[in-house]
């Protein structure tokens, strides 16, 4: 085998020419420099930008569906609230109504009887002092009746006040039955 | 001179008592096109900048501001950045594969453009076919595989890694380390380069004996039948040439990255 190499001597495709070797490591060591140290990282970094950047959207869509449930379920509850509150609020207006009317019978109920007694307290106290004027008028009337019909001054007072006395005694025995029978 | 050059010059053909120009190793040797202080270049070293020219320009253009929402080239780029990032990266290295995706995806896209040009007008010579080219790639993938070694494990680990299988019985121990040795540290990069200088050197060898068969064929007589047939079997050979184009370069990434998993993994 070696005998063979050496004796093919220049001509031996395995002995590599040493210019080609310089030319063949220069070519490589520069596509190598420039792809391995610019060009594939570029694209490195682009390929991974772009892998998020589709990643993300999917996950930027998922995030606002969700938000969008939440509002949802959000607005839900508080039209159900304010529904409830709503309710509530006419409940509580229709008692408050009702009170209101209860009160204000109560009222008007208690303000009548009011008028009322304070009616009756009058007419008690009219007729207590009418008929305290009465009884004088009607004493000195029959004083001066009884004068003239026996023509003579009833001086005495005792038996003036006895004479009325006795009258008036009678008017309210009159007066009695006939309220009794009434 | 080139087989190339034998072929266009000479009015060799069949019938002229002129034997078959078979290519041969000549077929990989240019002449120079420019020497400057005793330093000679030569078409594949052109071809080989030529190929850093377009790769960097190609993924420049694409990547260069990239965007959220890409636009065509940049959609392009990105199909090829995420099938090595995935398909090789992903699926053999694992979680911690996207570390090294710009080592491969370099190496992937060098190896492929630089192989493709075989099947490109004027051009039409893969790099790759002179050894110096895969010596290179597969030196920077050993270094990587031995560095990444005794980073993750330290010496003392990096060597048991490198050597050592668990669990042997004792007789076997140092067959086993020194076969370890010699796999892991000296014929994966060897065979990693051979595998893919072979390929390249073969596939376009075979485009070569079909070419110069046609045109050597190719005369006033029944034998522009065959000249026709050869013809075609050199189309359909450049057409598998693609295929084994791409696979070679996929392959070559594939097996990095195999190697940078072996290196970075927990015992073996």
């Amino acid at each position: 085998m070696m005998t063979f190499l050496a004796a093919e001597g220049a001509q031996n495709p395995l002995i590599p020419d040493t210019t080609e070797l310089v030319v063949g490591i220069l070519c490589f060591l520069i596509v190598f420099g420039l792809l391995g140290k610019k060009l594939l990282p570029n694209i490195q970094k682009t390929l991974e930008e772009r892998h998020d950047a589709i990643e993300g959207g999917l996950e930027r869509a998922a995030e606002a569906q969700a938000e969008a449930n939440q509002t949802l379920e959000q607005y839900k509850a508080q039209l159900a609230e304010a529904r409830h509150e709503a309710a509530r609020l006419r409940q509580e207006a229709t008692e408050q109504g009702a009170t209101i009317i209860q009160q204000m019978r109560e009222e008007g109920q208690r303000q009548r009887e009011e008028i009322v007694a304070a009616g009756h307290t009058q007419i008690e106290a009219d007729r207590k002092a009418a008929a305290v004027a009465l009884r004088q008028d009607v004493g000195k009337l029959a004083t001066e009746l009884a004068g003239k019909l026996v023509g003579e001054s009833l001086e005495d007072h005792a038996r003036q006040s006895r004479t009325i006395d006795r009258f008036l005694d009678q008017l309210e025995n009159n007066a009695a039955n006939a309220e009794a029978t009434r | 001179m080139s087989a190339h050059t034998l072929l266009a010059e000479s009015g060799c053909h069949l019938f002229t008592g002129c034997g078959f120009p078979a290519p041969g190793l000549d077929a990989f040797d240019f002449k120079p096109f420019l020497t400057i202080g005793g330093v000679s270049f030569t078409k594949p070293m052109l071809l080989a900048v030529i190929c850093m020219v377009i790769v960097i320009g190609f993924f420049w253009l694409a990547f260069r501001k990239p965007k959220l929402v890409p636009g065509k080239l940049q959609l392009i780029g990105e199909i090829g950045y995420n099938f090595i990032a995935r398909s090789i990266a992903r699926e053999v290295i694992g979680k911690e594969g996207s570390k090294y995706v710009p080592f491969l995806a370099s190496i992937f896209f060098f190896v492929w453009i630089m192989n493709i040009m075989s099947v490109i007008p004027l051009a039409q010579f893969p790099s790759a076919s002179r050894f110096a080219y895969p010596v290179v790639l597969a030196v920077c993938v050993w270094v990587t595989y031995i560095f990444l070694t005794f980073k993750k494990h330290g010496f003392k680990g990096g060597v048991k890694n490198l050597v050592w299988i668990e669990g042997l019985p004792k007789p076997l121990v140092p067959l086993i380390v020194l076969l370890e040795f010699i796999q892991n540290v000296i014929t994966r990069p060897f065979t990693l380069a051979v595998r893919l200088w072979a390929n390249m050197f073969a596939g376009h060898m075979l485009i070569l004996v079909f070419s110069i068969a046609s045109w050597y064929l190719l005369t006033p007589s029944i034998m522009s039948a065959v000249a026709a047939g050869s013809f075609v079997l050199a189309a359909g050979m450049t057409a598998f040439e693609v295929l084994i184009q791409f696979l070679q370069a996929y392959i070559f990434t594939l097996l990095t990255s195999i190697y940078i998993s072996g290196a970075i993994e927990e015992g073996h």
